[in-house]
């Protein structure tokens, strides 16, 4: 790739008078309302996806108290029922021996989730000032929601194949408790506002030369 | 206005690519096959051309879609215990909540793990197949491009294989459980979908869509 600028400085296409399309990659001049090839809406940097981002947000974490107050799972053995929320679950893998799926459990249902909470909310409030973090740090961040919040779902898909599996009448049968749909509704939530969430912004609010840091 | 910022808006726009993540505008330099364009403010892949990746990918495409509808209508596992058996498919995986509010969780759950990438590829076949053929690209080929590309989050084969291990881990000391051929046609799916995703080039297919005559 040539660099269109001088001397490795940066030219963003909202400085050179551009907006461009973040789906298609193509550049038209900044009044454009929708790219002219694959018709995306083009804005040059979407501050109101900052309202998208802490609205899905908020929706993400209403649905995760439930998630986790609620059985997740309800297995009935003969004459006893045990309904398991999503924690007391991965406790229950623990005391059988089974640490290493008790702790894919803990880590796709619990750790990710919060860690994906901490890190929107730090995302979306520091992104107008270049405080808190470099651009790169921010950015790194960004991705690393964006790839692994869809794992959380694996909760979800374990409580689906566990009840359709388990199904010996009499013997023993396994049916989801209302955790799973609050549990899906969260990860879903955060997830879109992870996608709302306008990553261009995050290298606007930076000094010009971002790619050397001022403090030593 | 800067020399620099003046040399990028004098460059014809369609010479321009632009970091989807960063905003950086680029100088448009085909890359050789193999190469990769990286942005070089945020690292993101701007183009990834690779040598008959269209081929390949419309071959994955198709091995997928048929795995897919087998593994969904085959057994995908089995449990017995004290005589009792149960086998389950994965489309009864996914539709296994079905009571109440627990139905639209069935039906997410369906759809992320058959009918989401099941489209996708049909959505690929239907971009990919006229314009590597090097005929005129298909009606309304970008916006079956665009949906394909908006349903990738929500893919999740993946996960539901890993799913698959925790499940039987779970299982393992209250039944047997034996695999179904389903199990490993799904095996084989996933690998699939992931170097099928691996070799799409987005900016290459929404480029020979635009021009068709140059790919």
């Amino acid at each position: 790739m040539e660099f269109a600028g001088t001397s490795g400085k940066v030219i963003t296409a909202r400085e050179a008078g551009l907006v461009a399309c973040t789906r298609c990659s193509r550049a038209w001049p900044i009044a454009n309302k929708r790219c002219g090839r694959c018709g995306a809406k083009l804005v040059s940097r979407d501050f109101k996806s900052l309202q998208r981002v802490w609205a899905l947000w908020v929706m993400g974490l209403i649905c995760y108290f439930p998630a986790n107050i609620y059985p997740m799972l309800v297995t009935r053995q003969l004459f006893n029922v045990d309904r398991s929320t999503i924690i007391g679950g991965a406790v229950d893998l623990a005391h059988h021996g089974a640490f290493g799926i008790a702790a894919i459990i803990i880590f796709a249902s619990v750790v990710i989730p919060l860690g994906k909470f901490w890190a929107i909310a730090f995302l979306a409030l520091h992104v107008r000032e270049a405080s808190g973090a470099t651009a790169h740090r921010k950015l790194w961040l960004y991705e690393v929601v964006e790839y692994i919040g869809r794992w959380s779902m694996i909760d979800i898909f374990v409580v689906a194949i566990l009840s359709a599996l388990v199904q010996l009448k009499g013997l023993a049968t396994i049916t989801p408790g209302p955790a799973a749909f609050f549990f899906a509704l969260s990860v879903i939530f955060t997830m879109l506002s992870a996608q709302a969430f306008d990553t261009r912004m995050i290298w606007n609010g930076q000094p010009k030369e971002d790619e050397t840091p001022e403090h030593v | 206005m800067s020399d620099a910022t003046a040399l990028i808006a004098n460059i014809p726009l369609d010479e321009l690519i632009v970091c989807p993540q960063c905003d950086a505008a680029y100088r448009f330099k085909q890359p050789k096959s193999g190469e990769r364009a990286v942005c070089q403010r945020c690292h993101k892949i701007l183009i990834a051309p690779r040598h008959k990746a269209g081929k390949h990918i419309i071959a994955v495409s198709i091995a997928v879609v048929i795995l897919i509808i087998a593994a969904s209508v085959f057994p995908f596992l089995s449990i017995s215990a004290a005589g009792r058996s149960n086998a389950v498919s994965i489309l009864d995986a996914a539709l296994s909540f079905t009571r109440g509010p627990l139905l639209v969780l069935a039906l997410l759950t369906a759809g992320f793990i058959i009918f989401v990438p099941l489209l996708r590829m049909l959505l690929t076949l239907y971009v990919l197949v006229p314009v590597v053929f090097n005929h005129p690209p298909a009606r309304h080929a970008m916006r079956a491009f665009r949906l394909s590309e908006a349903l990738r989050p929500w893919s999740m084969a993946e996960i539901f294989a890993l799913g698959c291990a925790v499940a039987l881990v779970k299982v393992a000391d209250l039944a047997t459980v034996d695999f179904g051929p389903a199990f490993w046609m799904f095996g084989i799916l996933v690998v699939l979908v992931i170097a099928q995703d691996g070799y799409l080039c987005k900016w290459s297919v929404w480029n020979s869509l635009e021009h068709p005559e140059k790919s």
